[in-house]
């Protein structure tokens, strides 16, 4: 049986779920930014700066941010379940896994709006 | 329970193109989980007044253009190796002569665009 002590959802199906609307939402949210940076040509610091002032900006980027971190979750979560096998060794890894990113999240907070 | 032979020596095991683009999605996806800070920084200094200074240089230097160009080859190669999952989890592409030629112009796509961004960085 596999653990799941460590995993995001209650099953392996959630887990599965979460990576793929997270997929979804990146994909969006990439290529947004692709079209954005495509319509204000030429693209400079001064550009960037003000997108990140817009609200909507920051908004969608904390949510890319939060997808990001719920799809590195279930991903390295099934390379160290593959790779990893003595299990202490391997809850360790995946609790220093999810309080990191758990760390980038709120980081990523204090970028948007911590100024 | 009888024990199985095991084969596992790397060197001798046969890797399918399938198998092949599997585990480099594995590893860009690695490869992205170990940048996220890095990218987290950068996102907080190009944020600062004072950051168009020191942007310039890292912007132009070859070990800001070699992180760019790593970080975007893997991300787009992650992006479309992915894609393709999510087209088989609809059910398209699901059988072996189709895997293989939609692994195959994965591969191609994402050498291809690696080459014209590394073109794109530096001449």
């Amino acid at each position: 049986m596999v653990l799941m002590a460590t995993g995001l959802g209650r099953t392996g199906l959630q887990d599965w779920l979460i990576q793929r609307v997270t997929a979804v939402i990146l994909i969006l949210y990439i290529v947004m930014l692709s079209l954005i940076v495509f319509r204000h040509q030429p693209f400079n610091l001064a550009v960037w700066q003000s997108l990140f002032q817009q609200p909507f900006m920051r908004y969608a980027t904390l949510c890319a941010i939060v997808s990001i971190c719920l799809h590195a979750w279930v991903g390295i979560w099934t390379v160290l379940t593959d790779y990893v096998k003595p299990l202490c060794l391997r809850l360790s890894l995946q609790v220093c896994v999810i309080l990191s990113l758990l760390g980038q999240c709120l980081w990523s907070i204090y970028i948007l709006w911590g100024r | 329970m009888k024990k199985r032979p095991i084969n596992l020596n790397l060197f001798v095991i046969y890797f399918p193109i399938t198998a092949i683009i599997s585990i480099l999605h594995r590893l860009s996806g690695v490869f992205l989980f170990l940048m996220i800070p890095i990218l987290l920084f950068c996102l907080q200094s190009s944020l600062e007044a004072t950051a168009s200074r020191e942007w310039d240089s890292i912007l132009n230097g070859h070990l800001g253009k070699g992180l760019i160009w790593l970080t975007l080859s893997a991300l787009f190669y992650h992006l479309i190796a992915g894609l393709r999952h999510l087209i088989m989890d609809i059910g398209w592409g699901e059988s072996l002569w189709v895997a293989r030629i939609s692994a195959k112009t994965i591969l191609l796509l994402g050498i291809v665009y690696s080459i014209l961004l590394g073109g794109w960085l530096w001449y």
